[in-house]
């Protein structure tokens, strides 16, 4: 069915998003926990160290890990506030099944996941085995996300399983692939601070990825030069050495524009590109006609921007890239992310103290979560689900024919582009929430509303759970055990800290649970997530993310342990192209020449201004988790629309009014703030927020053919002030996508 | 941490990114769980994103303690201005009004003033105050005089000057290295809008 069974002021009324304002045991500073927790924090690809404050089973509190070297005890809001996720009213603690005009109620958890197996073989039965889909999460710890890619392929037998890092990591992933011949910033977070010159290019640090300020910071105390490129003054732009306010998708204008300078003034390293790449003098050729004049129109900022970029980079003798969503959210994703990384190789400077560049994950395991298998067209240790040898490999591993593997299938919008066209039918997803994060947000609803069945692994009523048909009450990331990979793909442990709630489960057993009832429980005979993840450093064996030498009491001794780490003597791999010594099996860099190309829709007479959206400090990812604790909600408690005092004074708004922001394929009413620190051309809107708040109205169902993210980043709009909407949803509280 | 060490508080303004972990993080220091007594201001965002965490500085002389007609605001020998004396606080909000800094509230529903404590409870056990422990950009710093002066290039001053007033503070903050006191004048506090951080000047260059 995969409609809400009642409305939605209704399904709120019963889940929420209610706020946790007060922890458990009240605010009261007398108690004393039983234990205290060295974990990590769930939310974003820092993994900041953390621990937590345990009484009776019951998370109490928090107290900064000083000894975890990443982060050294700094934390941001949402680490702080994190533990109010727990002991929440919203927290589903049942398995509950959709009732028409009643909404959910709890069942048995052997008659929830008969239910699901039975709908699995129902559906592969009528309509063949790729009919039925999985979704998975970057979220999900390393265990899980292995877990998942195995159900999909052993139990499930579909093609058709992918995960909401394809909203994430992908393009950057793609890009670094091509160049290097790996998937991973190629620098431990240490070697930032000994960088003389930094590029920021499309990434929020201050707010998506907070502890990385100090790095950035130190590296301006010891001296080095930083650049940002962002179409918002963000917080580190405010205090960059030169800031770049591109147009968005204008980034390959600067890139090669600076390649452009670095070449004519000579500053690139002309011997390391004899002797460790190839394909720069198809790079020269191309970037021959991004002169200044030529590169500032694409860019959309002054000449002079440019020249000062290339002279702060190109003469440098160390350096640092750091990019992330900015440049990656586009249909030319990976070509944004090969030019920037193009700056790096034609230097040289890399795979040395100092010296090198990183993609900034967004998810909490946004490394890991990609490398396990859960992608539609990857196996195990980053492998290739088309390549023969990796097959066989795997296949050995989980002792089925190789032939039984399925091959490539559908990553995430396809997969709802083929719901539309009626060749998929039900779906099955965890860790993941589309009902927000996805582009052109009413087609996705139409898609949910299309399967025979949906099924969705959460511990809150996401407003993609409303939709489900079962709902299996799972586990919170401190409720189970496990390790994720952290943005220098160093791989980390995160703690039991408390046990599942009354009646909920930990995800990795739901999964080998409907396994089992799929006729494959042999294969799944798992008694804790370190037996998963020892059969994942076996599959990863060999691989390029090699985990095999990794341990969780390794993890424990050595505060992480970065892979590749072949063996249990290897001491993992901080620092990747160390020698020069790149992923290929010509060891040498593969420069790419890109060429700059427009967005999907630009922005036009009749929808003249750019959207782009993006996330605030004091929220996570869908805000799933987030939209239910009340110091984060109370920080940013809706979405509002930045626009520039030129562009408000055109349109006739004011700071505050109200305000329509309608693409092609839908619309919010949101506040107004009007302030001079955007672009005058393009508008903002943060994403975290569902239903006519949602940002993803308006965003646009256009991918990028090598790696399919969405284009988030640019779509067309326009914005007229309305007055202040009084209807259902908007009279909902904010958390759940009303407006004040 | 080094008994024979002191560690001090520092503020480096223009590291602050206006995250707010140290507002969320203040609620949870156990002298006053659940109340955050530090203050981040927004400065002007219409103008800019520019933000500043205000804790007590913890004057040599606090103004604070001196105006309270109770005796509720008492200064350890370590140099700590403790938050007012629950018995003896009348409520009256003189130290709200004679804070320099804007660091003491009122407290209606308790009536009683409550302030920055430099989290007495941690920093007198050897622990590091709550918000300077998280603080992600490293705009609050918690650490030796001597570490300071290694890794920033700022410097590290604690004299001001608020018109006649000259007042020195515990708490030190980050400033360029020419300046060796903070003079604050009535046209600084009126001065308004900028046009530095305006991206459609910036767009038309040099």
């Amino acid at each position: 069915m995969a409609k809400p069974p009642v409305t939605i002021p209704e399904l709120v009324s019963q889940f929420g998003p209610t706020l946790n304002r007060i922890p458990a045991h009240g605010w009261n500073a007398e108690v004393e926990p039983d234990r205290i927790v060295k974990t990590h924090c769930c939310f974003c690809g820092q993994q900041c160290g953390i621990q937590l404050k345990v009484k009776d089973n019951r998370v109490i509190g928090f107290e900064p890990w000083e000894d975890f070297p990443f982060n050294q005890g700094r934390l941001c809001p949402k680490g702080v506030k994190r533990y109010m996720q727990d002991e929440h009213r919203d927290r589903l603690k049942a398995p509950l099944m959709r009732k028409e005009g009643t909404g959910f109620v709890p069942v048995s958890w052997d008659e929830a996941l008969d239910k699901v197996a039975g709908e699995i073989k129902r559906i592969q039965q009528t309509h063949g085995p790729d009919s039925f889909a999985l979704l998975g999460g970057a979220s999900l710890t390393n265990e899980k996300a292995y877990l998942m890619g195995k159900f999909a392929r052993v139990a499930v037998k579909t093609a058709n399983i992918d995960y909401n890092g394809r909203l994430c990591m992908v393009s950057a992933a793609a890009a670094s692939k091509k160049v290097f011949g790996i998937d991973r910033a190629a620098n431990p977070w240490s070697d930032i601070p000994l960088a003389r010159a930094i590029l920021i290019a499309g990434a929020n640090i201050a707010e998506c990825a907070p502890i990385t300020t100090n790095y950035l910071w130190q590296a301006r105390e010891n001296g080095a030069k930083l650049i940002v490129m962002d179409p918002r003054i963000t917080p580190i732009a405010r205090n960059a050495d030169l800031y770049i306010p591109v147009r968005p998708g204008g980034d390959i204008g600067v890139f090669n524009g600076m390649l452009h300078i670095m070449i004519e003034r000579g500053w690139i390293n002309r011997e390391f590109i004899a002797q460790h790449t190839t394909g720069w003098e198809q790079v020269e050729e191309t970037v021959r006609k991004y002169t200044p004049e030529y590169a500032s129109r694409i860019a959309g900022v002054p000449a002079s921007m440019i020249v000062k970029a290339a002279e702060i980079w190109g003469p440098a003798s160390t350096s640092f890239l750091l990019h992330a969503r900015g440049i990656e959210h586009h249909t030319k994703g990976v070509l944004n992310c090969m030019a920037a990384i193009n700056l790096v190789v034609a230097t040289g400077r890399i795979g040395r103290e100092g010296c090198g560049y990183a993609m900034i994950t967004g998810q909490g395991n946004g490394q890991g979560g990609r490398e396990q298998g859960q992608k539609c067209d990857q196996l195990p240790g980053g492998r290739d689900i088309e390549n023969p040898e990796h097959r066989k490999y795997i296949a050995g591993v989980w002792g089925v024919p190789e032939e039984s593997i399925p091959h490539k299938g559908l990553s995430i919008i396809p997969i709802f582009e083929a719901i539309h066209a009626g060749k998929i039918k039900g779906l099955l997803a965890i860790s993941s929430n589309p009902m927000v994060s996805l582009p052109n947000n009413s087609y996705i609803r139409e898609a949910f509303e299309k399967l025979e069945f949906f099924s969705q692994i959460d511990f809150f009523m996401s407003e993609t759970a409303r939709h489900a048909d079962v709902v299996l009450a799972g586990s919170l990331m401190e409720e189970d055990e496990g390790t994720t990979t952290n943005v220098e793909g160093r791989v980390i442990h995160h703690k039991k800290v408390v046990d599942p709630p009354d009646d909920a489960r930990v995800d990795w057993k739901i999964i080998c649970d409907i396994a089992a009832r799929l006729g494959q429980a042999g294969k799944f005979t798992f008694d804790s997530p370190k037996e998963i993840f020892d059969e994942l450093r076996v599959a990863s064996k060999g691989g390029i993310c090699d985990y095999y030498g990794i341990t969780w009491d390794r993890i424990d001794r050595e505060y992480g342990v970065c892979w590749p780490c072949p063996s249990a003597d290897h001491p993992g791999t901080p620092r990747l192209y160390e020698g020069n010594k790149f992923n290929h099996p010509d060891g040498k860099a593969h420069f790419q020449p890109v060429e700059w190309q427009p967005a999907a829709e630009e922005a036009d007479g009749e929808y003249p201004i750019i959207l782009t959206t993006g996330r605030v400090v004091s929220h996570y990812l869908s805000g799933t988790q987030t939209r239910r604790i009340g110091a984060l909600v109370d920080q940013y408690p809706q979405p509002l629309c930045e626009m520039h005092p030129q562009l408000a004074a055109k349109l006739g708004i004011a700071e505050g009014d109200f305000v329509k922001v309608e693409s092609r394929r839908g619309s919010v009413t949101v506040r107004a703030s009007v302030v001079k620190t955007i672009r005058p051309d393009t508008v903002f809107v943060p994403y975290h927020w569902p239903l006519d708040r949602a940002a993803n109205n308006m965003t646009v169902r256009a991918i990028d053919p090598i790696s399919n993210i969405p284009e988030y980043k640019i779509c067309a709009v326009r914005v007229s002030k309305v007055p202040e909407p009084h209807d259902a949803i908007a009279e909902l509280e904010m958390e759940a996508g009303g407006v004040r | 941490m080094n008994g024979a060490e002191t560690m001090e508080f520092f503020i480096d303004h223009s590291r602050c990114i206006g995250c707010k972990a140290c507002v969320q993080a203040c609620e949870e220091c156990d002298t006053h769980r659940g109340v955050s007594l530090i203050h981040l201001e927004t400065i002007m965002r219409p103008d800019s994103v520019q933000t500043a965490p205000q804790v007590c500085m913890h004057c040599e002389d606090p103004i604070c303690a001196q105006v309270c007609p109770a005796d509720a605001i008492k200064k350890t020998p370590d140099g700590v201005v403790q938050s007012s004396l629950k018995p003896r606080c009348i409520g009256c909000s003189n130290c709200v009004l004679a804070c320099p800094f804007g660091v003491p509230k009122y407290k209606a529903e308790i009536n009683q003033m409550m302030k920055c404590d430099m989290c007495y409870d941690r920093t007198s056990v050897g622990k590091r105050p709550m918000c300077a422990t998280v603080c992600p950009s490293g705009a609050l710093t918690f650490t030796t005089r001597e570490n300071i002066e290694r890794t920033r290039q700022g410097m590290a001053i604690r004299d001001w000057q608020f018109g006649g007033e000259t007042v020195r503070t515990k708490v030190n903050v980050l400033v360029p290295r020419n300046v060796q006191k903070i003079t604050v004048t009535i046209e600084q506090i009126e001065a308004t809008s900028t046009n530095e951080y305006d991206v459609a000047n910036l767009l038309l260059g040099d």
